[in-house]
This record gives C-alpha cells, structure tokens and sequence, in this order.
C-alpha cells in the first residue's frame, strides 16, 4: 500500500496506537507500581502518576534484596539471567555453525539422516524431555551450576537450520576458489564463511539472547539455591507468600529492571539483526 | 612453464552417467588452448578436473610431467577464474589477491610487491582498497584475473569468464585476456561456448560434444576444414549450410569423385556468389528470398530452396530444410520475394559422410 489518503491514514495511526498502548499500559503500569510505597501499591487504587519512593525501592530491589521470601538483591540475579542468557546465545550459535557446516559442506555418510535427527529436535524441547533431562544434570552433578543453567538448552535445530539456509546461498566457486587458493576446511570456515555470516551470526543472538533471558521452568527446577535464581524466577519467588503481603512495589521494579537488557540488546543490534533476516548483501 | 596432457581421460558419475567419454589431447608450453562447445557437452567438467575440483575416473592429466590425478587443486600449481569471478566478498581487492599467497605462507613484503604489479598490470592501481562490491563487472573480472597471476602458476584456467560482461567489454576483455597470455606466456586453457571467442582467442581449438573431442586444431584450420558436420555448423556465424545430397545436387557435382561416398553437402554463407554465370565444377541453387539482415558491411539473405527439396529430414545442426543463409558483402542485396542463383566454386564445397561424421576427399 503506497496510497496517502487522509482517512486512510487516520485509521492506520489510530489501530497503531491503539495496539501500542494495549502493548504499552501494563509496562507503565510495572514503572509506576516500581515508585511507590507498599502501602500505596496494595492499597488497591493504584495511582496514574510514578510516586516518589523510585530510588528507595530500585536501591532495595537492586542491593538488599526482599525481606520476605526471596532475601537476593536483584543484581546478583541480573548476573545469573546475564550468564546464563549469553551462554545459552553463544553456546547455540556456535553449535549450530559449527552443524550448518558439516551438513552443508561435507559429504559422510548419514549426512542427510544426521541434518533428519537435527530438524526433529525442533519437536523436543525442554518441556517435552525434561524429566530425562533433569536426570542427567542432576547425574553430572550440574544442578544449581550455570553448565546446568545452560548445556541442556544449546542445542538447537533453528539456529542450524538458519545457518544451513544461508550456507546454501554462498556459492560453491567461494569454496572452489578457497580450496585452490590453499585454504583447508578450518580456514575457509574462519576466512570465508564467517565473516559472511556476521549478520546471522547476529540475528540469532538477538533472538537466543532473549530466548534464554526468558527461561523460566527449566531454571525453576534445577536451581534450588537463592544465589543461583535468575531474575525471572526472582519475580516469581516475590509474589509467592504464604501469610504476608507481597512487596508488589520490589517485584515490579525487578520486573522493570528484568525488561532492560533484552530491549537493549535488540536497540543496540537492530541494524544487523534486521540486515541478517532480509539478508540482501552478498 | 608446463604442457599439459590429457591421457584417455574419463568422467563417470556414480549414476552411471558418463560424463566426459576418453579424451587425449596435449598442450604445449605457453599455448592457449580453448574448449569450445555447447552448453552440456562437458567441456566445463573437464577443465574442473584439469583443476581438481572434479575427480578423475579414467586416464591421467598430466601438468608439468607431473601426473595430478590425486593432488589437491592447491598443490597443483594452477590458478582458476570463475565464470561468476567467485571474489570473497568481504575482502578488499589487495586481501582477495593476496589471499593465495597467504596461505603458502609468502613473506608479506613479496606479497606487496606481486599484488602491486598485477594491479600495475590490470590497471587497478587505485581499488585496492576497495570491496568487490564497489567495482563493476569489468573491474570485478580483472581482480579474478589479478588473483590468478600474482600466483604465477603454471597453468591458467578460465571457466568461461567473459560471459557475465556485456557485449562491448566483453570484446575488450577478450583482447586483454589474449595480451596478458602472451606476455606472461603461462599455458593457458579457456572454457567457452562462444564460438568467436574460441577463434579469436585460441593457438589450439578443441571442439567438443557429448563428452567427446569432434576436432582438434588451429582455429582456422578447423573453420576451413571441419572434419564433422557437427564442427561445420558450431564453428562459424551464421553456420555453415548443409544440405542432404540428392538428385539434383548429385547431376551436378556428377564429376566430383568425393560425391560418390557423400550424403551431405556444406557451403559456407560467404563462399555463396549471387550470378548468373555458370561455374564449372562447382554448384547452383535456385533460391527464393524469404528475408534479409542488413548489418552494414554485411547483408545475410536468407532463401529457400525449390520445392522437392523442402520436407527432408533434419541433419544434426542443419538449418530448417531448405533454408540456406548466403553472405553478401555491403549493404545492397536482393529484395524478398525475388528469386536468385546462388553458386559456390568447387573448392568451396565440404562433402560429409551421410552420418556428418566424416569429411570426404582434401
């Protein structure tokens, strides 16, 4: 649509807005929630406005920590989620390359079943294999380890299957001219093919980023230590009471402090991240 | 500096396909030879052997007195450009052409000082600095040209290079690629299904169909006495006529001893005189106009032969039945619809088996 009515204009802005401040109010709501006193936020009549307790709760949240339930500052989960969350990243994109690779450009045999047996884990994920998975961390001794946070959720078919579409966009004359100019397979993998595959490269850091910032039941049920909680768990555990009020006001600014990172990663790769799912250069 | 010889070589896919069928031919020291073809008759798979990046399953290929057939195409002392030029992308054009050198692990100044000459030579002094992408195709394909002479290898290859250029930089490349052959003299062989090309460029010609070597030879020598039907038709624009030998064509070649073993006869467009007088010894066709191409220094009258001729079968390469292409030089020619005489002299005649397999008489 390239067409510049006014009335079609109008309704295309006011859907927009409609749909971001849909998006939008329950974020606001967290922010506003995060600079209020306690008493004000369960109180039941939440104001529109941020109060004026901002840097006492985000000080608390960040340094000391609940009173209640869960006694970790905020920060050391920030460390926790940060680990894990870059492990996870790192670790599947250099998984899955590294796969990508040997399917697309070595001939063994079982190749085609070895890329079948890749493509079906698609279908598995931690929800599904979860209890043989627990069995194994917990036999090699990875429970409330950051191995245990990460290991079981590297593998992955969608950043294999990613790097194998793109490899097979690169034409075979690059390999040809690599191999009479005497560059080996290493060399043509660390001179060639992955400084084309920067921007994928980025494009799924930015997506696994925030797959394993957002990881939820897995770290639930191997980490049983509060110092190795990640924030997501975190928020969690300071809604859950028995006989006492939540500090509604910690939670939310830990959940607000729990949406920083993931959106500066995106801010910050958004050009790459972009360029690498269009994928226009060659 | 080497020759490069082919002994019986062979392709064999694993379907069973039989890709190149027992080829032999040899190249000397700083020849440029030109595998000449149409697309699909293997003249590409085997040049890739000759490089490596096909393996070889029958016969030898020799660089050098050195047979390859299990060498590695780096260690071949080869340097290849690619139809698509095949540059890495994200290299300048200093990095792509010392790329080679780096890895053999060649002292970074001696480097320097060969990628500067050949952009000395390739006149591409000021991109160095430069990405692929910001040079054009005619730049692009000297820096895989510069690629391959800063290796001073012993044998060049070229997969048909020239074909992603236009017309116009495609001649003048042309004309560069012949120069830089001829003063760095390195054995070269060239891959293409452009006919001109393959005359213009080549010391030795190699035809090829289906897997299979038609001719072998000196360009001109090839055009003057194509040894198969198949020859006479791909070398030459417009193609050669040819036409089945019958009844009338047969009176009138009565006297040619060849005749007697021939099935078909082939004339070149430009060995057609358009008159009235008779020549002994040679042949007249009765033709009605049916178009013309005016290309300035030339014209191209295409006619049709009478009637009874019309209707016979199809030889390989043959022009739709009939129809004969005569060149006349300069811009005046027939009009359509007129009927003219076309006569060859006996000395331009090529007489073929009626198989097109085998050339008669000479």
């Amino acid at each position: 649509m390239v067409e510049h009515r006014p009335l079609s204009d109008f309704i295309a802005y006011a859907i927009l807005t409609l749909g971001v401040l849909i998006v939008a109010f329950p974020v606001w709501l967290a922010f506003v929630a995060s600079t209020h006193d306690a008493a004000t936020v369960v109180g039941g009549r939440m104001p529109a406005m941020p109060g004026t307790d901002a840097l006492e709760n985000y000080y608390r949240a960040v340094f000391v920590g609940g009173s209640r339930t869960s006694r970790e500052p905020v920060a050391n989960m920030l460390i926790n989620s940060f680990v894990s969350a870059i492990g996870i990243a790192v670790g599947k994109i250099i998984i899955s390359i590294l796969s990508a690779y040997a399917v697309v450009y070595f001939r063994f045999p079982f190749r085609k079943t070895a890329f079948w047996i890749i493509f079906i884990t698609l279908m598995l994920p931690v929800e599904v294999r979860i209890y043989p998975t627990y069995k194994v961390v917990a036999d090699l001794r990875m429970l409330d380890t950051y191995a245990g946070l990460i290991l079981p959720l590297i593998a992955s078919a969608t950043g294999t299957l990613l790097f194998r579409q793109f490899f097979m966009t690169v034409p075979d004359e690059l390999l040809e001219a690599s191999r009479i100019d005497g560059a080996g397979p290493f060399r043509f993998f660390w001179d060639t093919l992955l400084p084309l595959s920067v921007t994928t490269i980025a494009a799924l850091f930015v997506i696994q980023f925030i797959y394993g910032w957002n990881q939820y039941l897995w770290p639930l049920l191997i980490t049983t230590k509060d110092s190795m909680q990640t924030i997501v768990i975190g928020i969690k555990k300071m809604l859950v009471t028995t006989d006492e009020l939540a500090e509604w006001q910690l939670a939310m600014a830990t959940t607000v402090l729990a949406m920083l990172p993931p959106v500066a990663v995106v801010i910050f790769m958004q050009r790459l991240f972009v360029r690498g799912l269009v994928q226009t250069e060659k | 500096m080497a020759n490069v010889t082919l002994r019986n070589v062979r392709k064999t896919y694993l379907g069973g396909f039989e890709a190149i069928k027992g080829i032999d031919f040899e190249v000397g020291d700083g020849q440029f030879c030109v595998l000449v073809g149409p697309s699909g008759c293997g003249k590409s798979t085997l040049l890739r052997m000759v490089a490596g990046l096909e393996t070889i399953t029958g016969g030898e290929i020799d660089i050098g007195g050195r047979v390859v057939n299990q060498i590695e195409p780096a260690d071949r002392d080869i340097a290849m450009v690619f139809q698509n030029y095949a540059l890495y992308p994200h290299m300048s054009v200093y990095n792509n052409m010392a790329y080679g050198l780096r890895n053999r692990g060649m002292p970074e100044g001696e480097i320097k000082t060969r990628v500067e000459e050949a952009a000395r030579i390739l006149e591409l002094g000021a991109m160095l600095d430069r990405k692929p992408r910001q040079l054009s195709g005619g730049q692009r394909q000297r820096v895989a040209m510069g690629r391959a002479i800063v290796r001073q290898p012993k044998v060049f290859l070229f997969d048909e290079p020239l074909s992603n250029l236009d017309a116009k930089l495609r001649i003048a490349m042309r004309v560069e690629i012949r120069k830089l052959q001829r003063r760095l003299s390195t054995t070269s062989i060239y891959v293409t299904h452009d006919q001109l090309e393959a005359m213009t460029l080549a010391d030795i010609l190699v035809v090829m169909n289906s897997g299979q070597v038609e001719q072998i030879g000196n360009p001109l020598e090839i055009y003057q006495k194509p040894a198969t039907t198949f020859v006479a038709s791909f070398i030459g624009a417009p193609p050669m006529n040819l036409m089945p030998l019958r009844s009338e064509l047969q009176s009138q070649l009565a006297g040619d001893i060849r005749a007697r073993e021939a099935g078909i006869l082939g004339i070149r467009p430009e060995d057609f005189v358009i008159t009235n007088d008779t020549v002994s010894g040679g042949v007249a066709l009765g033709l009605t106009v049916e178009a013309i191409e005016r290309v300035g220094a030339e014209t191209f009258v295409y006619g049709t032969r009478q009637q009874e001729e019309q209707g016979v079968a199809a030889i390989p390469g043959e022009l739709p039945p009939g129809e004969i292409i005569v060149r006349v030089p300069g811009a005046v020619g027939p009009a359509i619809g007129e009927r003219i005489r076309a006569v060859a002299a006996r000395d331009k005649l090529h007489l073929f088996t009626a198989d097109g397999r085998k050339r008669l008489g000479d």
